[in-house]
């Protein structure tokens, strides 16, 4: 007995100093960089992290979520922020720095043009805010599995809340944002009346009305990745996505879906600190260098968002301009998610939605 | 007795009174026995219990108005809640209000007022923003920035945040609200939730307790009447899932019930469905139903196996021997002693079930969700952290009702594993 | 299940025999099916989680180890199943030290209020997960080092969230029921008049205890040391609300992959860990025979 004791003590010292030392290296000067998973994050990867890593030697430990402020609202409430740089869409950013959960930035810091037109007049519209500065121009879409649909195919926002014409399940993103815009366009809303209508309670209540009509045939996703996941088990026929998700699913993946274009609901995503972040000197370091004119070009490389800065459009590879959003042949129905209407309305419609599927 | 005493009180081996030396060898062996439980208890009661009970606290806590506008609670505490309070309390608090809004905390009353007052966040942020340009803001720049200053239903929901305790998010948590009166009303109907899903949560793990149950007594009866040696073998067959991944366990749920996966191909394969019929068995209360029944199953045959094994088997024999039919003899002499085992593994599954968080959330889409998932929704989502420990102090007090009942009942130290 | 049935069962005594065995049949496949569906499913050549018409004819081309191949050329993977056997193991350690101990008192007739304490050390594994998460959630972040009290080791404060020692002591405190249990059931027989004995001939307590006590119950603090460790290696709410990226574990991984991503990778991790749980269900099982065995001897 005393022989197992002594093993099992020799074994557990040798385990610990083992563990001490094998233990994740504390790498007190990395980055924690969040951002929204998938092909997503891959091309922020490859086209800002490698190459700053490779620049500067700082290690990225790159972290998922599924948007929204709740937990930087949590770190920064606790006091314990752990995240140096999220990246987030404009209602929240907006948002977060009104609340004062988000650490200003000077736009000063970040680089000229090539040409040397300051970045404050590179950078498009709304891109650079008093807490945030822009990275990419994205689009929540639909899709459909193409093999489904062999005969008439979905061409129009109608056809998703069309389930009689158009059988099949949906996945749908779990947040009221962009569903409702939809619900209130399939009903017929004209594009520029949407957020006016859907800023009255009467607006809210038809669409969860247009809602209730489909409530039973959908399967809601949260994370990115899930809905071309979603498509390709068979799961569902059609659903909303990123585009830049379906572009990977139907490009590098030579998945069988179709991208419906119409009614899409455009947004911006866009860096920003949480208040009281650690290490804020290599976090502005990489803000400046993951915006510059190159870095977002590069990114178009690997996902189809499109730069926020003006002296990047030229560099976007001529194969990948068709399936920007910001595409001519794609734009045609195109709606702005309504920031302002979103950094006011967030939180109750939310709690509104919560409570509409939980009945 | 009169002998002992007359020859005065025994005495040990050192002269000591034999009484007091036991009694201090009693006190001394309590000691070491405690001393031995402390620090394991120390280490639950810091680790585990306080945390809980400062979690439960929260939900009564209301600390944001008070912390942050602290002259305008102070205010608003004194005032009898008609109509509209008087001027100071609109100078108090569009002082504060450009304060806060500088000092970044206004966001934790927009917040807070927002939980309340469904759409306040904005008209807080938005008067914080404009009230921190204006020098001596007055009553009347208040109720020019925002109507809703001069409407007696934000004032009065205001004086009830002033208080530092509150029983709104309990309230919340069963459907109900204070009005403008004070008074404790239903909440409007698009926003009743949380009864509805107490009862669901409750319904199911019956549910699921029953079809446990039904499921584990037969196989534990056979498992009782087997040799001890083919017994053993079945028996791995009801350790193995226990002892398997709850997530493994449930990612090969998603697996086996997907609308492609491996039971619907069968089902389609042998012509019982047609292509276009799949089963929608996931992402739904079935999900959560079958996969739960899978991981909770072990939890009964566990007990039931152990009481059936101390049932002898002469007693059936002698039964049927006075002329019972199997049948009478089952029903009257064999199940009546298995209550003890239904007994402690229903209560054990039920418990499990009630709380459960993980499986809900990966299969039971939008209508297999319990309530332990809207917990975690307050707790992570919507960061209504007051409502999600309501709602978890009310679930809580459940469990440990069971709790008490089942080691009243069984007794925690008759607990089996494996 | 070849029980022989006596010759005087008569048609309906037999049809209820196999009929019942049928029934049994498909209870037991219930259980064990999901488990063993995967096993397979995880060599499968093609990124689906259906059998292929290859698979079912036994073509070699349509298995793969490829799956296999991607936890090991993943970073994220093997980060995980690291941190997942540093926490489980010091958790353990931890559980097993303080669990045994108490175990012991508790066995002692003496304790007053024992009841009530039983109940207090059993409770994390009563209390449903999602409530401890969120206590232990706001606990941990309240409690920190400030740098002036970490001479010198820290550069800012640091608190329980988002560490090493925070998920091993949540993990801890939910392992030590376990132990409690198992070393209790051992000790349950003990015949203290052993331990008398042995002081009697002589034995200092030191001698007794290591002599006597610890033989008896090593069975017993093992397997409650395998309860604890599954807890803390299968435990992923607590993980979810308290551990930040450097503490991701093998089911938070998990968990966000199934989420997200459901790959068949999923399934290889899935298989290693159910070979995982075998190989300790089978300790478990010779320290019950090992156990069975000593009683068997002490009962004499």
């Amino acid at each position: 007995m005393k022989t197992i004791i002594k093993y099992t003590g020799a074994a557990v010292v040798a385990l610990s100093a083992a563990v001490y030392a094998a233990g994740p290296a504390a790498a007190a000067d990395a980055l924690t960089i969040v951002s929204w998973g998938g092909a997503y994050t891959k091309s922020q990867v490859e086209a800002y992290h490698k190459p700053f890593t490779a620049k500067t030697g700082t290690p990225i430990n790159s972290e998922d979520y599924n948007g929204g402020l709740a937990q930087v609202r949590a770190q920064v409430e606790a006091g314990n922020v752990t995240w140096n740089l999220v990246d987030v869409e404009l209602s929240d950013a907006i948002r977060g720095c009104d609340e004062g959960i988000l650490e200003p930035i000077d736009h000063s810091i970040l680089p000229a043009a090539p040409d040397g037109t300051p970045a404050t007049e590179d950078f498009i519209e709304n891109t650079l805010t008093e807490c945030a500065v822009g990275e990419i121009v994205w689009s929540t879409v639909f899709a459909f599995d193409a093999s489904k649909y062999p005969d008439a195919k979905p061409t129009a926002i109608g056809d998703l809340f069309d389930t009689a014409k158009f059988p099949g399940k949906r996945g749908l993103r779990k947040s009221p944002k962009v569903n409702l815009e939809w619900a209130l366009m399939a009903d017929g809303v004209p594009l520029e009346q949407v957020y006016e209508v859907l800023g009255t309670p009467e607006g809210v209540d038809r669409a969860f009305a247009k809602l209730d009509t489909i409530k039973d045939d959908v399967i809601w996703w949260e994370a990115g990745a899930q809905p071309p996941q979603m498509l390709a088990d068979g799961e569902v026929s059609i659903a909303s996505a990123y585009n830049g998700r379906l572009f990977n699913a139907i490009f590098t993946e030579k998945k069988p879906f179709e991208i419906i274009w119409d009614g899409q609901v455009w947004d911006l995503d866009l860096w920003v600190i949480p208040k009281g972040a650690k290490n804020m000197e290599a976090t502005l370091d990489f803000v400046k260098f993951s915006t510059d004119t190159q870095r977002l070009a590069d990114q178009s490389k690997w996902i189809s968002y499109g730069p926020v800065r003006k002296s990047s459009f030229p560099l976007v590879a001529e194969d990948m301009q068709p399936h920007m959003p910001t595409a001519p042949d794609n734009f045609k129905t195109a709606l702005q998610n309504d920031y302002e209407f979103w950094a006011d309305h967030t939180d109750e419609l939310n709690e509104r939605f919560a409570a509409w599927l939980a009945k | 007795m009169a002998q002992v005493e007359a020859s005065g009180p025994m005495l040990d081996a050192a002269g000591v009174p034999l009484k007091a030396s036991l009694a201090r060898a009693e006190r001394r062996n309590r000691l070491k026995a405690l001393g031995l439980v402390f620090p394991l208890l120390a280490f639950i009661l810091i680790t585990f219990v306080y945390p809980i009970a400062l979690m439960v606290f929260r939900g009564v806590d209301n600390p944001t108005v008070s912390t942050i506008l602290p002259k305008t609670a102070e205010i608003l505490r004194a005032w009898d809640g008609n109509g509209l309070p008087g001027d100071e309390a609109f100078v108090s608090l569009a002082g504060e209000f450009a304060f806060a809004s500088k000092e970044r905390t206004l966001g934790k009353v927009a917040t807070r007022l927002n939980y309340e007052l469904a759409g306040s966040r904005s008209l807080v942020t938005k008067s914080g923003r404009k009230l921190k340009k204006l020098e001596a803001p007055t009553k009347e720049d208040l109720v020019e920035i925002d109507k809703r200053w001069s409407q007696p239903e934000t004032w009065s929901v205001l004086k009830r945040l002033a208080e530092p305790y509150t029983f709104a998010y309990y309230l919340a948590a069963i459907d109900k609200t204070y009005d403008v009166d004070g008074t404790v009303v239903d909440q409007p109907e698009s926003r009743q939730i949380y009864v509805a899903l107490f009862m669901r949560t409750l319904w199911v793990s019956l549910l699921i307790t029953g079809l446990c149950v039904l499921l584990a007594y037969p196989i534990a009866y056979l498992m009782a009447i087997l040799p001890t040696k083919t017994s053993n073998l079945l028996m791995i067959m009801v350790l193995l899932p226990f002892w398997t991944s709850l997530l493994v366990r449930t990612s090969s749920w998603i697996v086996l019930l997907q609308t492609e996966g491996v039971l619907n191909d069968i089902l389609v394969w042998t012509g019982i469905i047609g292509e276009d019929g799949r089963i929608q068995m996931i992402y739904n209360m079935t999900g959560t139903v079958v996969a739960m029944v899978h991981i909770l199953l072990p939890f009964m045959v566990l007990p039931l196996f152990s009481v059936m094994k101390t049932i002898s088997p002469t007693y059936m024999r002698a039964a049927k021997s006075l002329g019972a039919t199997p049948a009478r003899a089952f029903w009257t002499v064999y199940f009546p002693q298995t209550v003890p085992g239904i007994g402690a593994g229903s209560i054990l599954v039920f418990i499990l079930a009630i709380g459960y968080y993980i499986t809900p959330a990966l299969v039971g889409g939008r209508t297999g969700q319990l309530i332990s998932n809207f917990i975690a929704y307050h707790m992570q989502q919507s960061l209504n952290w007051g409502l999600a420990a309501a709602l978890g102090g009310i679930l809580l007090a459940g469990v440990l009702a069971l709790y008490w009942i089942y080691n009243r009942l069984v007794g925690i130290d008759n607990m089996k594993l494996g | 299940m070849a029980t022989a049935l006596p010759p005087y069962v008569g048609p309906l005594g037999k049809a209820w025999h196999y009929g019942f065995r049928f029934i049994c049949a498909l209870i037991f496949l219930f259980l064990i099916l999901p488990i063993l569906v995967i096993i397979p499913l995880s060599f499968n050549a093609e990124p689906y989680f259906t059998f292929s018409e290859g698979m079912l004819a036994f073509e070699p081309e349509a298995y793969s180890t490829r799956w296999y191949k991607d936890i090991i050329d993943n970073e994220q993977w093997l980060f995980s199943i690291k941190n997942s056997f540093i926490v489980a193991f010091f958790a353990t350690f931890l559980a097993t030290g303080l669990g045994t101990l108490a175990a012991l008192g508790l066995s002692r007739s003496h304790l007053p209020g024992r009841s009530a304490i039983m109940g207090i050390l059993i409770s994390p594994m009563i209390v449903p997960l999602i409530i401890s998460a969120a206590g232990m959630y706001f606990f941990y972040s309240g409690v920190c080092i400030p740098p002036e009290w970490s001479f010198g080791m820290l550069e800012e404060k640091a608190c329980l969230t988002q560490s090493f020692p925070g998920v091993i002591l949540a993990h801890a405190a939910l392992g030590t029921p376990f132990v409690v249990i198992t070393v209790t059931a051992t000790l349950v027989g003990f015949d203290h008049s052993l331990t008398r004995a042995s002081a009697s001939l002589g034995a200092t307590p030191t001698t007794t205890f290591f002599k006597i006590i610890v033989p008896l119950i090593l069975p017993g603090v093992i397997s409650g040391g395998l309860f604890a460790f599954i807890t803390s290696f299968d435990e992923v709410v607590v993980v979810l609300f308290i551990s930040g990226f450097e503490q991701r574990t093998v089911p938070r991984q998990m968990w966000a992959g199934i989420r997200e991503q459901i790959s068949p990778t999923i399934l290889a991790v899935a298989t290693m860990l159910i070979l995982f749980s075998v190989a300790l269900m089978t300790v478990l099982e010779l320290l019950r025979r090992r156990n069975d065995r000593l009683r068997g001897v002490q009962e004499t």
